[in-house]
């Protein structure tokens, strides 16, 4: 038990220090994919836990995202607050929206669960063009350089910015971890594993489900907050259908159910489609091909599969 | 006193009334059996007491308390144990961790669960199996881990859905050696179709037909009574 501890610790701290020291030596294109990617795996992680470790497949995530987003952006653009503020109004809108959501949709399960979901995630992405005057619809919105800094930092100069990506993938990392170790985070994967029987052992189920989704709201609006300050934009397409797809693919890929997973597996599809647009322009032919392929022969994922292959300690 | 009581317990399906009017009360610490014949009504009957159905009406006291409108996890964390009839286990995680999800809802501490969790192990006899997958497990050797994660929550009442069905002989004789350890500690509610476990272990038997009660008394009384041969065994000459 504590020996898989020490591992699961060095590896863990080895990603995190491994990523920390690529921004001294990635050439600039790399240096800026890759913090894009560790915001994005943030949002996936958030994904995981509720996918992943509850077993409840949620298509409607974007909102969560979009919330933080949004959340974040129109408290500058719209209230003048500073970045700082503006991030953990984003967060706090985020995590209420899925709470309120979560409370709703948990009425139902399976495959209404995923509709009503996928509705909700709809139903905020049409209120966003809605209300165009303060969101600017579908053109969206710029956070003007001069707002994207925290206590002086420059969050727009490359170094600051993998810098601020780097904290908010290890805060999400180290929850992910604490979760996943905790009794709260045992009792999310026995929920997956058989409901009924983890109702019968005295589990309050469904405050469970919306502590996961409350969390998972947290993180996916988190990164939309650290995108928007991060990366200067916000517009209407990070609420859309492809954002709530995206992490269920990236945690597919990567390994439903792994801490590391959603980081792998948006690493993988973002260079998929880096790399395949670069040789053709119908480059999501060759990305489905390479993701068929991964589905066949890996269907628990990247992580998944190594974990079942050779590191059985993997959490 | 009695650690669980019904009061016109009733429960309609479309009409038709698979539990009706039943009235029990089990005294702290007595093993009761549960018998009657294919569709009396016995698993709706437990399913109402630990509250994975809801009555059509009466009333169900635990412990002191009315829990009748009480959700199942509640009435768990009250100190009902349940079993199901259906294995119910989680396959893909291993037979300690199945146990410890048992243990960890009233105990905290590490060393504290870790101890619960061994003695319900050792107790059913899967202590040298605490790392296999449960899924792994053979049928039998599922139902044991049932029971363990029944023990390791400590229940002041421990409700067993067919605990001996699908056994072997000697894992039938193992589950007799663990009641009569628990007797005494434990209030055990047993719904059990082999006739020999419910001679040798009840202290009292409910026998139910057609959603009714129709007879309660010892082991003795209910071999000899009339009315349960008719009801139970399918005719008066039945008496084998």
């Amino acid at each position: 038990m504590t020996a898989d501890m020490r591992k699961s610790l060095l590896l863990h701290g080895g990603v995190l220090l491994g990523l920390l020291a690529l921004q001294y030596v990635l050439p600039a294109y790399h240096h800026g994919n890759l913090a894009r990617v560790m915001v994005l795996a943030s949002y996936a992680m958030g994904y995981n836990l509720l996918f992943g470790y509850t077993g409840l497949l949620s298509l409607g995530h974007a909102l969560f995202f979009a919330a933080g987003l949004y959340g974040t952006g129109l408290a500058i653009s719209q209230f003048g607050v500073s970045a700082g503020v503006a991030l953990a109004v984003g967060v706090l809108f985020g995590t209420l929206v899925g709470i309120v959501i979560g409370a709703l949709a948990l009425r139902t399960e399976g495959v209404a669960f995923m509709i009503v979901t996928l509705m909700f995630a709809q139903a905020g992405y049409l209120t966003i063009l809605y209300f165009g005057q303060y969101t600017r619809g579908d053109e969206g919105f710029v956070i003007a350089l001069a707002d994207r800094n925290i206590s002086g930092w420059d969050l727009s100069d490359p170094s600051v910015r993998y810098f601020a990506a780097f904290i908010v993938f290890s805060a999400a990392l180290l929850m992910c971890l604490t979760v996943v170790k905790s009794r709260f985070g045992k009792v999310l994967i026995a929920i997956r594993e058989n409901e009924e029987r983890a109702r019968m052992l005295g589990y309050n189920v469904d405050r469970f489900k919306l502590a996961a989704i409350g969390l998972s709201a947290s993180l996916a609006a988190l990164s939309g907050a650290a995108y928007g300050v991060l990366f200067g934009y916000v517009g209407a397409s990070f609420a859309s259908v492809q954002y709530s797809i995206l992490p269920l693919l990236w945690v597919l890929l990567g390994g439903a159910g792994t801490v590391l997973g959603p980081l792998v597996g948006t690493l993988f599809m973002f260079y998929l489609i880096d790399l395949s647009s670069g040789i053709t322009t119908a480059y999501m032919l060759i990305a489905g091909v390479v993701l068929v392929f991964l589905t066949l022969f890996a269907p628990q994922g990247l992580m998944g599969e190594l974990r079942r292959r050779a590191i059985r300690w993997l959490p | 006193m009695n650690i669980l009581s019904a009061r016109g317990l009733t429960k309609n399906f479309n009409g038709l009334s698979a539990v009706d009017n039943v009235c029990l009360d089990v005294p702290h610490g007595q093993v009761r059996a549960l018998i009657g014949p294919n569709g009396a009504g016995k698993t709706t009957l437990v399913g109402m007491l630990s509250g994975r159905v809801t009555p059509s009406s009466g009333s169900i006291t635990f412990d002191g308390r009315e829990v009748t409108s009480w959700p199942s996890h509640k009435r768990i964390a009250a100190g009902v144990g349940y079993t199901f009839q259906i294995t119910s286990i989680f396959p893909n995680l291993s037979v300690w961790e199945n146990v410890a999800l048992a243990a960890r809802r009233k105990l905290t501490a590490a060393k504290a669960v870790e101890q619960a969790v061994r003695s319900a192990l050792d107790e059913v006899g899967l202590g040298s199996r605490q790392a296999e997958s449960a899924g792994d497990l053979s049928y039998g050797h599922q139902r044991l881990l049932e029971i363990a994660m029944g023990l390791a929550q400590a229940p002041k009442l421990l409700i067993l859905d067919e605990p001996t069905q699908g056994l072997a002989g000697g894992e039938v004789a193992d589950f007799l050696n663990l009641i009569a350890k628990l007797r005494g500690g434990t209030t055990v509610f047993l719904i059990e179709h082999n006739m020999d476990v419910v001679m040798q272990v009840a202290d009292f038997v409910t026998v139910l037909d057609s959603g009714r009660v129709i007879f309660e008394g010892t082991p003795k009384e209910v071999k000899a009574s009339e009315t349960v041969q008719v009801a139970y065994l399918g005719g008066g000459d039945a008496a084998a």
